[in-house]
């Protein structure tokens, strides 16, 4: 019993590790802006950390951007203007998720142009191979034909 | 493509990927481009510091200056400090940026050390720095006579960034006013 109790307290403690990192809570007068809050954080990179988002850095920048997210999220602020704000101070370096356009758009197009040489090479290898192959049967001329039968009947005697 | 060339194809694969790898090691991933190069100063109105009376941008525009954000919790501004002194002695004008930083501990920090700056922007809440995109102190602007950046360096203004990176495009800026 006293195993399962002290089982119970250290789980208990080790789950509550999480909430005690938090620094600071946002109170929302709008459940909904809460659930953006929540996605705006995980999509804003912070500036000064090479891969992390404010949502997970302790970095005072990202605790700045935090509550300015807020601020703006209570103030109305849709998420391309919060996204816009953000962009035009930081860079596209502060989205995970890159605007269609300028330079970004080769790291947009990359996969499919690259699915599509695939496929083209593919599709040239698999040609070329049975044109190849079918060529190879019948460019065997008579002389050759006769030439391939007496290897094969010396192969069968010499067994 | 013939066969023999074809089978040059992972050697020259290889080949393309060595070089793009070997040149990811000479690059700073931490070094990023301001968003504001080429771009007026933001719009502000901020006290200055140990004086009354508000700063807005203009109080920069009229000459090449070099905009520091600095703080006195930043330690690194303290390591920068006697170079930005030099500077400024040497007639580079240095306009300071007191970011997220309690007044009476930067007074005394200009008293103690020195006052390499023109003036200070009391910048506590660190709205500026924000609108300019700072993430960390120290940070450099280099701006130009119009009041539009040039330049941002993340991090300490010694006299290796100053003769490589810096005084280039300060010597620029100062050539073409004195053209115009």
């Amino acid at each position: 019993m006293k195993a399962i109790t002290l089982l119970v307290t250290v789980m208990l403690v080790i789950s509550a590790q999480p909430a005690l990192t938090l620094i600071e809570t946002y109170d929302f007068s709008n459940p909904e802006l809460e659930v953006r809050y929540q996605n705006l954080t995980e999509e804003l990179r912070c500036p000064k950390c090479q891969n992390q988002n404010i949502a997970d850095s302790n970095a005072p920048i990202a605790q700045d951007l935090r509550r300015l997210l807020h601020q703006q999220l209570e103030e109305g602020a849709s998420n391309d203007e919060i996204l816009d704000y953000m962009v035009a101070r930081y860079g596209e370096f502060v989205r995970y998720r890159p605007s269609f356009g300028g330079a970004s758009i080769v790291l947009w197009m990359a996969p499919a142009l690259l699915l599509l040489a695939a496929a083209g090479v593919l599709l040239i290898t698999l040609r070329s191979k049975s044109k190849s192959n079918s060529d190879g049967v019948a460019s065997l001329s008579a002389e050759e034909q006769l030439k391939l039968e007496s290897l094969l009947n010396k192969a069968e005697q010499d067994s | 493509m013939g066969p023999r060339l074809k089978l040059f194809l992972p050697l020259f694969l290889f080949a393309m990927l060595a070089i793009t790898l070997f040149r990811g090691l000479s690059l700073d991933p931490a070094e990023m481009p301001s968003a504001l190069i080429d771009r007026p100063l933001p719009a502000f109105n901020l006290p200055q510091l140990g004086l009354p009376g508000l700063l807005s941008e203009q109080d920069i525009e009229g000459q090449v200056s070099l905009l520091n954000v600095w703080a006195t919790w930043c330690i690194a501004c303290r390591v920068e400090h006697p170079y930005l002194q030099q500077l400024s002695d040497q007639g580079v004008v240095i306009v300071g940026i007191n970011y997220k930083d309690n007044d009476a501990a930067a007074e005394r920090w200009l008293e103690e050390l020195g006052n390499p700056y023109r003036f200070n922007i009391a910048d506590n809440d660190g709205t500026l720095g924000l609108d300019l995109g700072v993430y960390g102190a120290p940070e450099t602007y280099l701006v130009d006579s119009a009041g539009v950046i040039r330049y941002r360096h993340v991090g300490v203004v010694d006299e290796t960034v100053w003769n490589t990176l810096l005084e280039p495009a300060y010597q620029e800026l100062i050539e073409e006013g004195e053209t115009q």
